[in-house]
């Protein structure tokens, strides 16, 4: 599939931003902290909005983007519309407090935090319920999302209390460094489905006899189309391998160096814990443009590919 | 709505003959003509005259090569919507632009509706969708819903462009819910059958394979494996041999 740069800008700085909110409510009930909290929503909020502006930009025709959030029945893309512009309603309620009246709003940092996660739960059910696209059709996509999201927004976070120099509870720093197992875990076993023979093939696609049979004589048309653009990508495949590893490195190495370092006690390091936040959204990039460009889609078989 | 319905009146649809298609390519151009003139917007084509050539196409012909033993053989293999009883790619539509009819099963994208963010095209397992870049919103067979029930074209002409014009009636048009129309009868007789099954999609258009045929023995063995030659014929080939 198409890496498509809006949507890969989408997903994970909307992501990111919606994972910091969750740690941004989750320190505001542990140890309130308005300094923290007028840094890292602000900054939350501006990562969600880039993000969803982003997605706009994919759209042919984003005049008529208003309406969808209409199909919430059937549309997981409706359902994140609807998820994120409820979850600015809680959003704006918390900036009310932190910045007119100086205080917390649990419920409104709860109620954020809560339709944040929603709001990523339905984008990677959009991709996760694309049947045509095995790779994506397991349930590890939403969960990779939601452990990408919670990793992100955690080392966001981190970063920032380094920054203003407010201590990170223990307890915080270990769900943050499970989460990042979880994810790379996940990953792995993402990847491992990935590699798996699809039940569709080329003898299904055509109905021709049996796989080895059947081969593409001749496409429809002498140059490329709009479905071998879009779904057809290809480049990545040659240096799958390697761009993998280079994206789980930047993904787990610095954050989990930066993570053993606040469990053992050392916190004062505000400029590696923001290059390891960097670091972090680096390969989260990496790791979205991989996503897309080595997930195969079934419309290749009637394009000559092996396999789909 | 993008709901599907649970049940439609009529199940219009395609059947696609693939042992008499011939490959022309005519039911693709007829498409293009018809479609790229009616209610919806045109279906455009980027650099039309230079080298780099590429349009929007509602259907399309793939050429496949079977091969069985030392016998092989082309089938040409039309394809455009399938217009599904699941149709995955209505389903995920957010605005309500993609959406199955009630009354025929006819899957269709009102245009004032579509956005253009290409998800059905992802969610359709076979390619039927294609994103006019000009236009800017989705393009899928219509099944010629402007054709079907017109009351102002001829009662011939009351069928899809696509099945109008295939010179070798590779293309039949009807209704599936009708056990006894004919293209109900065509699929029962010939063995009509779904592309991609265990997509679950469900499609209302069906293929008919390649009949069986005589394989002829292959012409790619080299002279010597022939019969040993006698009288005549041996003198001659003996004589040809001693020859400078």
């Amino acid at each position: 599939m198409k890496p498509a740069f809006s949507v890969i800008c989408f997903t994970v700085l909307s992501g990111t931003g919606y994972g910091l909110v969750v740690w941004l409510a989750l320190n505001a009930l542990l140890q309130p902290d308005l300094a923290l909290a007028r840094l890292g929503y602000p900054l939350a909020f501006v990562m969600i909005s880039a993000g969803l502006l982003s997605s706009t930009l994919h759209l042919k025709s984003p005049a008529r983007a208003r309406f969808a959030l209409s199909q919430w029945r059937t549309s997981w893309l409706s359902r994140e519309g609807i998820a994120a512009l409820a979850t600015y309603l809680p959003l704006l309620v918390v900036f009310w407090g932190l910045f007119i009246e100086g205080r917390h709003w649990h419920v409104a940092a709860v109620l954020a935090a809560v339709g944040s996660m929603l709001t990523v739960f339905c984008t990677g059910m959009i991709y996760q319920t694309i049947r045509a696209v095995r790779a994506w059709a397991t349930p590890m996509t939403s969960v990779v999302y939601l452990l990408a999201a919670l990793t992100g927004g955690g080392a966001f976070c981190v970063a920032l209390q380094t920054i203003v120099g407010t201590p990170v509870p223990m307890p915080v720093s270990l769900v943050i460094a499970l989460a990042l197992v979880g994810l790379m875990a996940t990953k792995h076993l993402w990847w491992r489905n990935l590699a798996a023979p699809s039940a569709s093939t080329v003898a299904t696609a055509t109905g021709l006899g049996q796989p080895g049979d059947v081969s593409l004589f001749e496409r429809p048309h002498v140059t490329e189309n709009w479905l071998t653009e879009e779904m057809g990508f290809r480049v990545a495949r040659n240096h799958a391998a390697r761009l993998r590893r280079i994206s789980q490195g930047l993904l787990a190495v610095p954050l989990a160096a930066l993570l053993v370092s606040l469990i053992l006690g050392v916190t004062d390091v505000p400029i590696p814990a923001a290059l390891a936040t960097g670091l972090f959204l680096l390969g989260a990039f990496l790791e979205r443009w991989l996503f897309f460009a080595e997930a195969r889609h079934t419309v290749g078989l009637y394009y000559g590919a092996n396999h789909a | 709505m993008t709901a599907l319905p649970a049940h439609t009146e009529k199940k219009l649809g395609l059947v696609i003959d693939l042992d008499t298609c011939v490959g022309c390519h005519a039911c693709a151009v007829n498409c293009k003509e018809w479609n790229t003139g009616g209610d919806l917007s045109p279906l455009s084509d980027t650099d039309p005259y230079g080298a780099d050539v590429s349009g929007t196409w509602l259907n399309r012909i793939h050429s496949f090569e079977v091969t069985d033993g030392d016998d092989a053989r082309l089938v040409h293999f039309p394809k455009s919507c399938l217009h599904c009883d699941d149709a995955p790619c209505v389903t995920v539509c957010p605005t309500g632009a993609s959406l199955k009819r009630t009354e025929d099963g006819i899957v269709l994208v009102d245009e004032d509706r579509c956005m253009g963010c290409g998800l059905c095209a992802w969610a359709c397992p076979y390619g039927a969708r294609e994103m006019d870049p000009v236009a800017g919103v989705m393009k899928k067979c219509t099944l010629c819903v402007d054709r079907i029930y017109s009351e102002d074209l001829p009662e011939e002409d009351r069928i899809p462009a696509c099945v109008r014009t295939c010179p070798s009636s590779a293309r039949h048009f009807g209704d599936f819910a009708d056990p006894d129309s004919e293209v109900s009868l065509l699929v029962a007789a010939r063995g009509g059958y779904d592309l991609m099954p265990e997509q679950a999609t469900r499609p209302v258009n069906k293929y008919l394979p390649p009949r069986e045929r005589t394989v002829l023995p292959t012409l790619a063995r080299s002279a010597d494996d022939g019969p040993p030659l006698t009288g005549f014929w041996k003198w001659l080939d003996g004589a040809l041999e001693k020859l400078p």
